[in-house]
C-alpha cells in the first residue's frame, strides 16, 4: 500500500472593496405610480361624483360649491328612480338586444374569421381588404345610410327589425369586422397540422372549427364576447336614432327619461346610472383580463 | 389494409413550381415503404396527397384499387402521424385516441375497447387521462402512433415521426416501430430525410430528390446498386466517393494516373467507390489512384482517412482539379497530414456513372486490374 499525499496548496479569496454604501433613495414603489395614481384618480372623479350624487337630495346636488358628503344618505332616489320609468323593461330590453348580438356575433363572427384565416377562396385577399377598410369608417358617416337599410328591412321582410323595434338594434349589429378580424388573427395561430390530423380523423370542415379550434380560442372568444356585450350594453347614439317608444328603449336611452327640457332631477338620474351600470361593471372586473388582452393583441382598440 | 399506388402523379404549385413530377410508385400490402431525400424532394407533398390534405394537378392516386382523388381525407381510411405529433392539445389522451373512432361513430363500448387495446400495446395506459401537454416527446411520439393505430386503418402514413426526439430515444422508437410493424403489418408510408432510418426501417426504400423518383428498391439495392450519382452519394454514412475521370483507350484514367483497363467505351466518366471498399496503400503502385492525406478521423472501431485525389486531366480543361475522397481504414492507422498513398480501387464494387446525366453506366462488370 502505498499512501499518495496531495500537494499542498494555498488558495486566498481576492481582497474585498469596502463596501460602498449606494447612496440613491430606494423608493418602495416604481416611480411609474406617481402618474398613474393622479391618472386613476382623474378617471375615479367622475364615478364617484355619481354615485355621491345619487344619494343627495336635489338641493346638495345643485349646491355650490358642491356637496362632496351627503348629510344624510338618501337611498330613496334609486327606489324613485326604479319607479319614475319602466326600468325593469327596459333592462330587459337591453338583455335581450345584447343576447342576441353576442350570441350571432360569435357565430358569423367565428365562422367567417375562420374562412378568411384558412380557406383559400377567390377574392379572399380583397374581401378582407374592403372589411378592413370598413373599420376605419366612422358610425356617423354610416349612419343614415344603414337607417334606411333597417327600414328598407322594417318594411318589406319583417316589422319587428325595422324602425322603432328593438329588432333594428340588433340587425346591424349581428357580426363587426372588428370581431372577424379579430378571431381571424387568432385562428391563424392554431397550428394547421391540428386541422390536418382533425381532417385525417375524418371531420368535416365545419366540424374541424367546432371541435379543434374554436375549443382552443376560448380567450380570443371570450375576449369578443366581453367587448361585445360592453358595446352593445352602453350603445346609445344608434338606438337614440331608431327607437322612439318606450317599450322599445333600452336601459341608456331610457336614462333620458329624467333630462327635462328644462330640468333634470340629477340625483335620480345618477341613481338610475348606478343601476344600468352595474351589470357592466361585473362584465368588466370578471373579464378584466380579456380586455387588455384584446388591445395587446390586436393593437387596436376595441 | 390495401395496396397504395401513385399514377403519374404530379404536383403543380403558383409560380410553376413542381414539388412532385409524375410520381409512378406501388406500395404493396403491408408493405413498409420509406421516402427518403432532401428537404424539398417533394416527399412530403406525396404523403400529403395520399393523405388528401393536398390535390394533385394530374395523375391518379388509388387506395385498394379505388381511385380516391376526390376523396376527402376522412374518407379514405388512412391514419397519419405528423411531425410535430399534432395531438389536440384540449383532450386528454385517451380522447386523442377515441377522437376518430368517435367521428366514425363507432360504438362507445367498441372505442373504450380499442383505446384500451393500443394503449397496452404502446405502453400508454397510464397516461390516458393526461393532457398532451403534461407528456414528454417520447411519450407524445407515442401517442400520435396510438391515435393512428387505434383506428385499423388501411395505410398509415409517417411524416418524418421521429426528428423531434433525442438520438438515443430515436434509436429506441425506431426498433419498436419495427416491431409494431412485424405485428401489425399494415401498409405503411413513411416519410424521412434521415438514411439511416430509411434504410433500417424499410422493405423498399423510394429516394426522391427535385420532385422526382431516383430509385425504387430494398436497402441493398439502393446501397450495392445506386442508379446515379445522387442515390450514391445521398445514402451511405460516409457516402460513396465520387471522382471525374476519364477512359482513353480502355483505360481508366484518374488525373495523370493510368488506372486500370475497363471494358467501356472511351470518354468521361465518374467513378464511384464507398469509403469501405476502397483500399488504403501507404505506397503508390501502378493501378492505384495516387492521392495525399489531408485529415484523419479516428473513431474508435476504425479509421476515417480524408484524401485529396488530383483529378486534374489535360484532356478535359476546366474540370475540378482536386476530388475529395473518404477512405475507410483499419482502427490504428496513423497517417501524417499530406503523405502521400495509393488508393486501389475495389474489383466488384467500382462503379461507373455517366459523367453529363450521373446515371449509373451499363459497365459496372468486374474490372480486370
Amino acid at each position: 500500500m502505498t499512501t499518495t499525499q496531495l500537494p499542498h496548496t494555498e488558495t486566498s479569496a481576492p481582497q474585498t472593496q469596502p463596501e460602498r454604501r449606494r447612496l440613491r433613495l430606494r423608493l418602495p414603489f416604481s416611480p411609474w405610480h406617481l402618474v398613474l395614481i393622479p391618472l386613476a384618480f382623474i378617471l375615479l372623479v367622475p364615478l364617484l361624483w355619481m354615485l355621491v350624487t345619487s344619494l343627495e337630495t336635489e338641493g346638495e346636488a345643485n349646491r355650490f360649491p358642491p356637496v362632496l358628503i351627503p348629510e344624510r344618505p338618501r337611498f330613496e332616489n334609486y327606489s324613485e328612480a326604479w319607479a319614475a320609468a319602466p326600468f325593469g323593461h327596459f333592462f330587459l330590453n337591453s338583455a335581450l338586444v345584447t343576447l342576441v348580438v353576442l350570441a350571432s356575433n360569435l357565430v358569423i363572427c367565428s365562422l367567417a374569421g375562420y374562412a378568411f384565416a384558412r380557406i383559400r377562396f377567390l377574392g379572399r385577399g380583397a374581401l378582407f381588404v374592403t372589411l378592413m377598410a370598413t373599420l376605419m369608417v366612422p358610425f356617423q358617416v354610416t349612419m343614415i345610410p344603414v337607417f334606411l337599410i333597417v327600414k328598407w328591412f322594417g318594411d318589406n321582410i319583417w316589422a319587428g327589425l325595422g324602425i322603432d323595434h328593438i329588432g333594428a338594434l340588433m340587425l346591424p349589429n349581428l357580426a363587426t369586422a372588428f370581431g372577424i378580424f379579430f378571431l381571424r388573427q387568432f385562428f391563424q395561430t392554431v397550428p394547421v397540422e391540428l386541422e390536418e390530423a382533425a381532417r385525417v380523423d375524418g371531420t368535416s370542415r365545419l366540424g374541424v372549427l367546432v371541435k379543434i379550434v374554436l375549443p382552443l380560442s376560448l380567450p380570443a372568444l371570450s375576449t369578443l364576447a366581453a367587448l361585445t356585450v360592453l358595446t352593445s350594453w352602453n350603445d346609445f347614439l344608434w338606438p337614440l336614432i331608431v327607437i322612439t317608444s318606450q317599450d322599445q328603449m333600452t336601459v341608456p336611452l331610457g336614462l333620458s327619461y329624467f333630462q327635462g327640457a328644462h330640468r333634470v332631477n340629477w340625483p335620480l338620474l345618477m341613481a338610475a346610472n348606478v343601476m344600468s351600470l352595474l351589470p357592466m361593471l361585473l362584465v368588466f372586473i370578471g373579464a378584466q383580463r380579456y380586455f387588455v388582452q384584446s388591445v395587446a393583441s390586436t393593437g387596436l382598440k376595441g | 389494409m390495401a395496396e397504395v399506388e401513385f399514377r403519374d402523379v404530379t404536383r403543380r404549385y403558383a409560380g410553376d413550381v413542381v414539388a412532385l413530377n409524375g410520381l409512378n410508385l406501388t406500395v404493396s400490402d403491408g408493405e413498409f415503404l420509406i421516402l427518403v431525400g432532401p428537404s424539398g424532394c417533394g416527399k412530403s407533398t406525396a404523403l400529403r396527397l395520399l393523405a388528401g390534405l393536398d390535390k394533385p394537378t394530374t395523375g391518379e392516386i388509388r387506395i385498394g384499387g379505388a381511385v380516391v382523388n376526390n376523396l376527402a381525407p376522412g374518407q379514405r381510411d388512412i391514419a397519419m402521424v405528423f411531425q410535430n405529433y399534432a395531438l389536440y392539445p384540449h383532450m386528454s389522451v385517451y380522447r386523442n385516441l377515441a377522437y376518430g373512432l368517435r367521428q366514425r361513430r363507432t360504438p362507445r363500448a367498441e372505442i373504450e375497447r380499442r383505446v384500451r387495446e393500443t394503449a397496452d400495446l404502446l405502453q400508454i395506459s397510464e397516461l390516458l387521462d393526461r393532457k398532451p401537454g403534461q407528456l414528454s416527446g417520447g411519450q407524445r411520439q407515442r401517442v400520435a402512433m396510438g391515435r393512428a393505430l387505434v383506428r385499423k386503418p388501411q395505410a398509415f402514413l409517417l411524416d418524418e415521426p421521429l426528428s423531434n426526439l433525442d438520438a438515443k430515444l430515436r434509436n429506441q422508437v425506431r426498433g419498436d416501430l419495427k416491431r409494431l410493424h412485424r405485428e401489425l403489418p399494415v401498409t405503411s408510408i413513411y416519410v424521412t430525410h434521415d438514411q439511416v432510418e430509411a434504410m433500417t426501417l424499410g422493405d423498399r426504400l423510394c429516394v426522391m430528390s427535385g420532385g422526382e423518383v431516383q430509385q425504387i428498391g430494398t436497402t441493398d439495392d439502393i446501397y450495392n446498386r445506386p442508379a446515379n450519382t445522387f442515390v450514391a452519394a445521398f445514402m451511405g454514412s460516409p457516402p460513396m466517393n465520387l471522382i471525374p475521370a476519364e477512359i482513353r483507350s480502355g483505360i481508366l484514367h484518374i488525373g495523370s494516373a493510368a488506372v486500370t483497363t475497363v471494358p467501356s467505351p472511351d470518354g468521361p466518366v465518374i467513378v464511384g467507390a464507398r469509403p469501405e471498399h476502397l483500399q488504403l496503400h501507404s505506397r503508390y503502385a501502378d493501378g492505384m489512384v495516387p492521392a495525399r492525406v489531408d485529415f484523419v478521423e479516428p473513431l474508435g472501431s476504425h479509421v476515417l482517412v480524408t484524401a485529396v485525389v488530383d483529378v486534374r486531366d489535360d484532356a478535359a480543361a476546366g474540370a475540378t482539379a482536386e476530388a475529395r475522397v473518404i477512405v475507410q481504414a483499419p482502427a490504428g492507422t496513423e497517417l501524417e497530414s499530406g503523405a502521400r498513398i495509393g488508393l486501389a480501387l475495389p474489383a466488384e464494387r467500382t462503379y461507373f456513372f455517366d459523367s453529363e446525366t450521373g446515371v449509373a453506366g451499363c459497365h459496372r462488370e468486374r474490372i480486370s486490374l
